[in-house]
């Protein structure tokens, strides 16, 4: 089964290492003039597909990722990592607010059916809405099976054995390709998108396509209503003696009294 | 020096600073101690001096990509996986 044709899902996010801030008005969090990089999951995702291509497992990498003109950064760094080549689903910043993981999922699953993937692969969430969903109804729109939270993948005959990270364990499963497969956070160390490849990078190919190209309408299913910071945890105060301590406790009913 | 090992030095030095962009103290921070380092051994003219100071490079290169592997995997393990 050489050759397999992998299509790495990658989502722009506003940087892990940036402190997140939320707009003044509740209706979202701010993103103008804040550093933004690939998905760490999805950054893993290809990290997995572009060792499966050195492994010779995989022929051909295609990067996909919906919204903003700025995604095409996020497919140049995929690109840099390894991805063959990379298509763009361009949103416009109005509507892309308002997309949500349904709307990508069913684009995915176009793409996928048009460049004839065989294995589907996406970060299990992304570090901004943490919705934790595309993979899987990517899967259900396409009928195949899943494999995600994939912690170690091995090609085994005509099918992969994916080992999935679960509530207290690990779950081994065989899915049959094609398949949709997830990559959590222990699955690999991606590489760094070193500069020699960003500039060979610019060299690669790369689609721009619309979500109406696929025939998917990206009309809102859900409205945000409000968005808030998380409350902010209480300072501590510092006793003077133990037997205010235990009368705190108790008080507190941590303690039997 | 070389023709070939200014261009070295130059692909090196070009590495770093693109590596600097990520750095957690901000580029600034970086750029001008990473000049700096430069600057000190402009001097130094012989091939196996260069040769280990590129070595040396190479060995921060590492190191900085390293570091900012574990630096996105710890805030990860943190913000996802320690209840």
């Amino acid at each position: 089964m050489s050759g397999l044709r992998v299509l790495v899902g990658c989502k722009r996010v506003i940087d892990y290492a940036v402190k997140i801030r939320v707009k003044p008005d509740n209706t979202g969090v701010i993103t103008e003039g804040v550093k933004h990089s690939m998905n760490p999951f999805d950054e893993i995702a290809v990290e997995e597909a572009v060792r499966m291509k050195e492994k010779k497992l995989a022929s051909e990498i295609i990067a996909v990722s919906c919204g903003p003109t700025q995604c095409q950064e996020t497919l140049r760094t995929a690109m840099a990592m390894g991805a063959d080549k990379s298509i763009h689903v361009e949103v416009d910043a109005a509507s892309y607010e308002n997309l949500q993981p349904l709307h990508v999922a069913k684009i995915l699953a176009k793409v996928a059916q048009d460049v004839k993937a065989d294995i589907v692969f996406t970060g299990k969430q992304a570090i901004d809405d943490d919705c934790n969903q595309t993979g899987q109804m990517v899967a259900a729109l396409l009928d195949w099976p899943q494999a995600t939270f994939a912690s170690k993948i091995e090609k085994a005959n005509g099918d992969l054995t994916v080992t999935r990270e679960i509530d207290g364990g690990l779950e081994t499963i065989k899915v049959q390709l094609p398949a949709v497969l997830t990559a959590d956070l222990r699955l690999n160390e991606p590489r760094y998108a070193t500069l020699p490849n960003i500039m060979k990078a610019k060299k690669k190919k790369m689609e721009k396509k619309k979500p109406e190209d696929y025939g998917v309408d990206i009309g809102p299913r859900q409205s945000i209503l409000k968005v808030e910071d998380p409350p902010v945890r209480q300072a501590g105060s510092k006793l003077d003696s133990v037997e205010t301590l235990v009368s705190k406790l108790k008080d507190a009913g941590l303690v039997p009294s | 020096m070389s023709l070939p090992m200014r261009y070295r030095v130059k692909h090196l030095y070009k590495t770093l600073l693109h590596l600097g962009k990520d750095y957690p103290r901000g580029y600034e921070y970086f750029r001008s101690r990473l000049h700096a380092s430069f600057i000190r051994h402009k001097d130094v003219e012989s091939t196996e001096e260069v040769e280990a100071l590129i070595a040396k490079g190479e060995y921060v290169v590492k190191e900085l990509e390293a570091l900012y592997m574990l630096r996105k995997y710890r805030t990860l393990k943190k913000r996802y996986y320690d209840a």
